[in-house]
């Protein structure tokens, strides 16, 4: 066993089982996060998700868990958040309406265009195996990419997309010539818009990174 | 670029078996589902989807063992259908594996449940089955796999599927699945240009050729197929190479 701790924040409708399995198969020790909870044993903490902005965010808050995740943050440890998990990490979403998020990253999240770039209607949400390009500038840092998972697939289902600053988006995407962020971070914090606990061998092998930070 | 289409296994389970019919009926045993699904993963399929023919979702042998055990060495997405009545059972699917659940009969008998499963879970996660069958012209939604006429007409169902936020469509022909003879392309197309959400055409894949004509005479934007795998007609590189070979988007899988 890795002499580290996964935390996974679980609030409800995200699907923990697969994220634990696949940190699991990693070797490494996982503890579920549902309620308050003691973090002194935690170095790494994953904020998972599916399904809407607004659902996620009032289960964080009905279960106590946003000091948590916060607090986690401020000691600047590892920390990913991946598809919901990764949205939620920004300040403000406008699915559904307009709604505040965890402002661990400055950003927005509004919906993918459903017309492309080239004024073509494409279908929403984006769902499937798209290549992920790492920004060149992010080589060097520790990281949770390396040169292993640059241009390689990923699995991704979403409809709603990350706008934020240049500076944190580490690598992107091209679905139908709309840019999406794919990997977003800021020191220690990472978020995902991909799921790298589905996305076959190399998506495992990003998680085996985060672990190594 | 335009987005990779999706090559997609799918397995029909029966208890703890993998099996297979021709039109979703006379079913035999193939063998056992997760040594397939493992040697699908293996050769780089983008998505499994199980299909429960006898929806043992509490049962003995049930599904969910069959799905636990998958996910402990499958990272790609499955998808699971079969018997799936309410939000709860998506929610035990879910929490044990499942990425997202394909819903047909109970969908047909209260359409509100693609709502509630897409409010609660999001729309990613709720894939709308239908099963077609071609009647006087006209392509009608059949439930219980294959066996009643819901009298529904195929393209105003899958339409109010997309209006009560289904993420996906699984089209399945009836008449040409199991037969290995090439998809309806006319139903496929029809669907599949007239929803805003993704297609998986499903039923009757027996050649490249087939793979190929869906995708670019109907739009499919996913392709499923069971029995061209099981019995080794094709392979997933089979599939990915000719595609490639053809100017055809697909996830480049290099292990």
């Amino acid at each position: 066993m890795i002499n580290k701790k996964i935390g996974i924040i679980d609030y409800g409708a995200s699907n923990i089982f697969n994220l634990v399995n696949a940190f699991e198969y990693l070797n490494v020790n996982v503890k579920v996060i549902d309620e308050p909870h003691d973090m002194s044993e935690i170095t790494h903490l994953v904020l998972p998700g599916v399904g809407a902005f607004e659902n996620g965010m009032n289960s964080l808050k009905n279960k106590n868990l946003t000091d948590l995740i916060l607090g986690h943050v401020e000691k600047e440890l590892p920390f990913l958040g991946i598809c919901l998990g990764m949205q939620m990490m920004l300040s403000e979403s406008y699915e559904f309406g307009s709604h505040s998020g965890l402002n661990i990253i400055n950003g927005k999240i509004k919906k993918i265009p459903n017309i492309n770039n080239d004024g073509a209607r494409h279908k929403i949400p984006h769902i499937g195996w798209n290549a992920i390009n790492i920004s060149s500038n992010n080589f060097l840092k520790k990281s949770i990419v390396n040169d292993a998972v640059d241009n390689q697939a990923m699995y991704f289902v979403h409809s709603y997309m990350a706008h934020t600053d240049e500076k944190n988006i580490l690598a992107t995407c091209n679905y139908n010539n709309i840019i999406i962020p794919s990997i977003i971070s800021s020191n220690n914090i990472f978020g995902c818009q991909f799921h790298p606990e589905k996305s076959g061998e190399k998506g495992l092998s990003i998680l085996m990174n985060f672990i190594n930070l | 670029m335009s987005s990779n289409i999706r090559i997609i296994s799918r397995l029909d389970i029966k208890g703890e078996n993998l099996i297979k019919g021709i039109h979703l009926e006379g079913l035999k045993i193939v063998g056992d589902p997760n040594e397939y699904a493992q040697k699908y993963y293996n050769d780089g399929v983008d998505e499994i989807i199980y299909m429960d023919s006898v929806a043992s979702l509490y049962g003995r042998n049930n599904l969910l063992d069959i799905v636990r055990k998958t996910v402990k060495h499958i990272y790609i997405p499955i998808t699971i259908g079969g018997g799936i009545r309410s939000t709860d059972d998506v929610e035990l699917l879910l929490r044990n594996g499942a990425e997202k659940v394909a819903i047909g009969t109970a969908a047909t008998i209260n359409p509100d449940l693609i709502t509630d499963v897409s409010k609660k879970f999001g729309s990613q996660c709720m894939v709308l089955s239908i099963e077609a069958k071609l009647i006087d012209n006209s392509w009608m939604v059949f439930i219980e796999n294959g066996r009643k006429n819901t009298g529904m007409d195929v393209l105003e169902w899958a339409m109010r599927g997309e209006k009560l936020h289904a993420g996906e469509i699984l089209l399945t022909s009836i008449d040409k699945e199991g037969t290995n003879k090439g998809f309806d392309y006319n139903l496929i197309e029809t669907v599949s240009t007239n929803v805003s959400i993704p297609v998986i055409a499903s039923g009757g894949m027996g050649s490249t050729d087939h793979f190929l004509k869906v995708v670019q005479e109907s739009s499919a934007d996913a392709v499923a197929m069971a029995d061209v795998l099981h019995f080794n007609k094709l392979s997933i590189s089979d599939i990915r190479n000719n595609a490639e070979e053809n100017n055809l988007n697909v996830r480049s899988y290099d292990k």
